[in-house]
Order: C-alpha cells, then sequence, then structure tokens
C-alpha cells in the first residue's frame, strides 16, 4: 500500500466512526446540560436523578432486566439440550429441524412479533411479562443452538464413549466430559441471548400487554413525542452497559467476529 | 452419541411457538371476518393489498430500502476495504468500535438523532450560529422521507461493513501476490481479484441491510412522523388501530414470502460462489 492511499483510508474511516458516534456522543453530553433545552447551559446530574426517580422507567428498567436475564438462561438450557440432540440425529430430520431453527433468525422481526401475538391470543394466554419472556425465548434458542452445535462438532466424540468405557453414567458423561467441551458455545450463545432480548423492540411491543413495557417500547413512545432529558440520560447509561457487555464477548470470541451477527 | 431425545423439548418448542404462529398466520391471511365474528375463507385480503394505495405503500418501502442498501454499499464497501487493510494497526479495536452501534437498541440510536436534527436542534442552531440560516429559521430535516432513508442507512451501515469486512480477511493474500507477480496494477488486482472474491460478503450485506430497512417501522415512525408510511407501519396499524388483523396477516404473509425467497436467491448465491469463486 502507498503511503498516500492509507492516509486517505484512514481519514475516510475517521470519518464513517465519525458519522456513526458524533449522535450518540452529542447525546451523552446533552444528558448532562442543566437546560431542558438544547442550548447549553452548565453542568448537572439532574436528568439522572429524575430518570432514577421516574418510576415508569424504573418499571420499564425492571422488566427489560428480569425479561432478559430468565429468558437467556433458559434460551440457554433448552438451547444446548437442543443442540446436543440435533448433533445425535441422522440426516434428513437434522435438516428439518435446522431449517425450522432458521425460521426466527431469517424471518423479519415483525412478522415472528405478529405471528407469536395471534399465538398469544389463539391460546387466550394474557400478554404481559410472561409473554414476553416466551417471545424473547423463540428468537434467543436458535442463537444458542448455532453457537453450540460448532462446538459439539469440533468436539472428539471418542471422549464420551471414553468416559462412558470407564464406568461413568450417561449422565455423568454429559455433564463431566461434553459440558465441559462446548462450555465456550454455551456461553456466547448465553451472552447473545442476553444482549438480543435487551435490544428487542419490534417482537416485544407485538408480545406485551397493556401496562408492561420494557425500556425500547418506552424509548419507542417517548421518542414519537421529540426530545426528552431522562431519555437521554438513560440512553447514555444503557450505551454504557451495552459497551461493556460487548467488551466481555469481545474478550471470549477474540478471533470470532463472525458471531457476532 | 444417541441423544436425540435432548431434543424433544425443542421440537416441542419450535411446532408450538415457530410452526403454528406462523400457520395462524396463513390463516388469519386468507379469511375474513363476516358480521356474525366467523371466520370465512377469501383472498379479499390480498386483493385489497393490491389496490393502487396499499400497492404504493409497498413499492415506496422497497424503493427507500433499495436506496438505503445502495447508499449503504457505496459507504461501506470502501471502509470495509480499509478495515482489512493488514497493514492497519489496531485493527481488533477498530471492528470492535464497528460492532458497539450494531448492538446498540435501534431505538435509542434512532432516537439519539432528534437531538442534532430537529427544529431547535443542534445541527439548526450552528447553522444560525454561523449565519448561513437567519434568527429564527431552520431547516426542516426531520419528519419526511429523507429523514427516514437517512436513518435508514445511519442504522444498518455496520450491518454492511462488517460482512464484507469479514470476507475481505479470510482472502488468500497469495493469491493477490500472484496477480501483481504477473503484472497487475492495483485497479486490476481490485477489479478481477478482490472484487469478485468480496461478492459473498457483499451479499449478506445487501440482505442484512436490506431485510430489517423493509420491515422496519419505529425509523419511519420517530423520525418520519407519522407522514412516511411503510410496510412495518401499515402492519402495525392493522394490529393497532385499525384492528384488522386479516389483512395485517395477509401483509405480513407477503413480505415473508418475498424475504425468505429473496434469502434463498441469496444464500444458492453464497454456495455457488465458495466452491467456484476461485476457478
Amino acid at each position: 500500500m502507498k503511503p498516500k492511499r492509507n492516509i486517505a483510508g484512514k481519514v475516510y474511516l475517521f470519518l464513517i466512526f465519525l458519522f456513526l458516534y458524533a449522535p450518540i456522543i452529542i447525546l451523552i453530553i446533552y444528558s448532562f446540560n442543566e437546560s431542558k433545552f438544547r442550548t447549553w447551559s452548565g453542568f448537572s446530574f439532574k436528568w439522572y436523578i429524575e430518570l432514577f426517580s421516574d418510576t415508569k422507567i424504573m418499571a420499564a428498567l425492571y422488566n427489560t432486566i428480569l425479561v432478559a436475564v430468565v429468558a437467556s438462561l433458559l434460551s440457554t438450557v433448552m438451547g444446548t439440550l437442543a443442540a446436543i440432540g440435533i448433533h445425535g440425529m441422522k440426516k434428513w430430520p437434522k435438516r428439518l429441524i435446522m431449517d425450522v431453527t432458521y425460521l426466527p433468525v431469517l424471518n423479519p422481526d415483525i412478522v415472528t412479533g405478529v405471528s407469536l401475538m395471534l399465538l398469544f391470543v389463539f391460546l387466550s394466554i394474557p400478554t404481559g411479562r410472561l409473554t414476553l419472556i416466551l417471545a424473547h425465548m423463540s428468537f434467543c434458542i436458535p442463537y444458542v443452538i448455532l453457537s453450540v452445535l460448532p462446538k459439539l462438532k469440533q468436539m472428539n466424540p471418542n471422549i464420551y464413549h471414553a468416559a462412558l468405557d470407564l464406568g461413568a453414567t450417561p449422565m455423568r458423561a454429559m455433564w463431566k466430559v461434553v459440558l465441559p467441551e462446548i462450555m465456550p458455545g454455551v456461553i456466547t450463545g448465553l451472552l447473545m441471548s442476553f444482549t438480543l432480548s435487551i435490544d428487542d423492540f419490534i417482537v416485544s411491543f407485538f408480545t406485551t400487554g397493556p401496562g408492561v413495557e420494557n425500556l425500547s417500547i418506552l424509548i419507542y413512545n417517548a421518542a414519537r413525542k421529540g426530545v426528552n432529558p431522562s431519555i437521554n440520560a438513560l440512553s447514555a447509561l444503557m450505551f454504557v452497559v451495552i459497551m461493556c457487555l460487548l467488551l466481555i464477548i469481545n474478550k471470549r470470541t477474540k478471533t470470532n467476529v463472525d458471531i457476532m451477527f | 452419541m444417541n441423544k436425540k431425545w435432548y431434543a424433544q423439548p425443542y421440537i416441542l418448542w419450535s411446532i408450538l411457538f415457530v410452526v403454528v404462529p406462523l400457520l395462524l398466520v396463513v390463516y388469519f391471511g386468507f379469511t375474513t371476518k363476516t358480521a356474525d365474528g366467523s371466520m370465512v375463507f377469501s383472498l379479499e385480503n390480498f386483493q385489497k393489498f393490491f389496490t393502487p394505495a396499499y400497492l404504493e405503500v409497498f413499492l415506496r418501502s422497497l424503493w427507500y430500502a433499495f436506496i438505503s442498501t445502495v447508499v449503504c454499499l457505496l459507504l461501506g464497501y470502501p471502509a470495509a476495504m480499509v478495515l482489512s487493510n493488514r497493514n492497519l494497526k489496531s485493527q481488533g479495536t477498530m471492528v470492535l468500535l464497528l460492532v458497539i452501534p450494531m448492538w446498540m437498541n435501534l431505538l435509542l440510536r434512532t432516537y439519539a438523532w432528534l437531538t442534532l436534527l430537529e427544529n431547535e436542534g443542534l445541527i439548526n442552531q450552528f447553522l444560525r450560529f454561523i449565519h448561513v440560516l437567519g434568527e429564527g429559521e431552520s431547516i426542516q430535516f426531520l419528519y419526511h422521507d429523507g429523514a427516514v432513508v437517512f436513518g435508514m442507512v445511519y442504522n444498518f451501515l455496520p450491518f454492511m461493513i462488517l460482512p464484507i469486512y469479514s470476507v475481505m480477511t479470510k482472502l488468500d493474500q497469495s493469491v493477490v501476490e500472484a496477480a501483481e507477480d504477473l503484472g497487475a496494477n492495483w485497479w486490476h488486482v481490485f477489479r478481477r481479484v478482490r472484487l469478485p472474491l468480496s461478492i459473498p460478503g457483499v451479499m449478506s450485506g445487501i440482505t442484512m441491510v436490506f431485510v430489517p430497512a423493509v420491515t422496519t417501522f419505529a425509523i419511519s415512525a420517530i423520525l418520519g412522523g407519522n407522514k412516511v408510511t411503510l410496510l412495518g407501519n401499515l402492519i402495525e396499524r392493522q394490529f393497532g388501530q385499525m384492528n384488522n388483523w386479516n389483512f395485517g396477516s395477509a401483509i405480513s404473509l407477503v413480505l415473508m414470502v418475498i424475504i425468505l425467497l429473496s434469502m434463498g436467491f441469496m444464500s444458492s448465491y453464497e454456495k455457488e460462489n465458495e466452491g467456484g469463486g476461485l476457478l
């Protein structure tokens, strides 16, 4: 590479990053603005204090975290078991179940949301936190399966049989031999489920019930009315949290960017 | 390992929460509600969808998604090229910087632009400050088509850059070196080697931008006000205010078929290229 082209490239990349981060940085700066308006009138934690005393926002935060924790844990358990089962299947049932697994991944979120809403109405399950958790599980499980399966493929199948030969019960062999081998995939799946759940808007929008909001839905409703300083503060906090989560995931899957999307 | 039964709970789960819901969408899409509340088979919803008023929304959604995909590709391809350059220092950090906005809440990213773009926002204030605009004047950035396309480009740009980058880093350097040894200049190497080999990345980038862009309703609702109606908004209204689930399901069905078909097409293209691309 010629040095000139190199510099041009770096400038270009810088501009792209500027474009991506400018609104976020400005949002964070203005979350410390004393005034409600867009003119700067001094540094203040006012909006953060207001944020934490806003019961509606706090309820939404609670819902978001509760749903994310429960949905990602349950998805990880079910997804990991499913991956082990699918791994042992014969060719055509395996293909069939994988096609169904890819459906929620490939389907537009709005279709997933609408279809689940119809299901909950059809089964007359009252919409609320429970339906949010079920809906989030339905799009998280495929990601767990997809991050555990490659680890199972990499694993030497003989070590499981060796454990059995040495007198371990199938349960114990699974727990002591297979699970530690696939653990990195399991953890990646868990973290991905958690972030996907926190981030989700469209599916939640269709599957929640009256009065139950998560942060995405709250931001959506607030944003349609324009800028709100408490939401700025909330956004700034969420940005920091997501960034920390990603730094952790990144440490775990250093060489593999592909899993991130 | 004969552990098939481990998958049993998941098989039941996916029948109940993936297959049955989609069948319900099909059922609602192909029926209408009669006066006494019973459902009868009909193609009315689809006929309604293909009337000019709704077709316009459909074509508009496709068009805006198309424009934003093209803009993302034009902005993103060079960025991916710079990123994948092996002489670039701190490549890992750069990639992480690209991934962070991808994982940030879409609502949040869209909302962030309000502070900049609104009539009393920072850009208008700045333009007034440098006297491009007079006192009390402002440019209307928000609440029209341009703002919606802009929002799509902003939100989905990283989804274009990353797959292309990922394919480019896997490019076998010896192929490039071979081309150079055989006397190809930079442009020829790009045109005949780098570009063709990056097509699978471009394809998945296009899918990752186009699909969310064509189905979004949050971006158009926040940046477009109520002035811009896209397919997503149309579906949302059928399940909300309009309370016409049958029509909403029919639109979702059309959308789903189009997306899944184009995905199938894209993935078959990718597979073809995986093996034969080099030859």
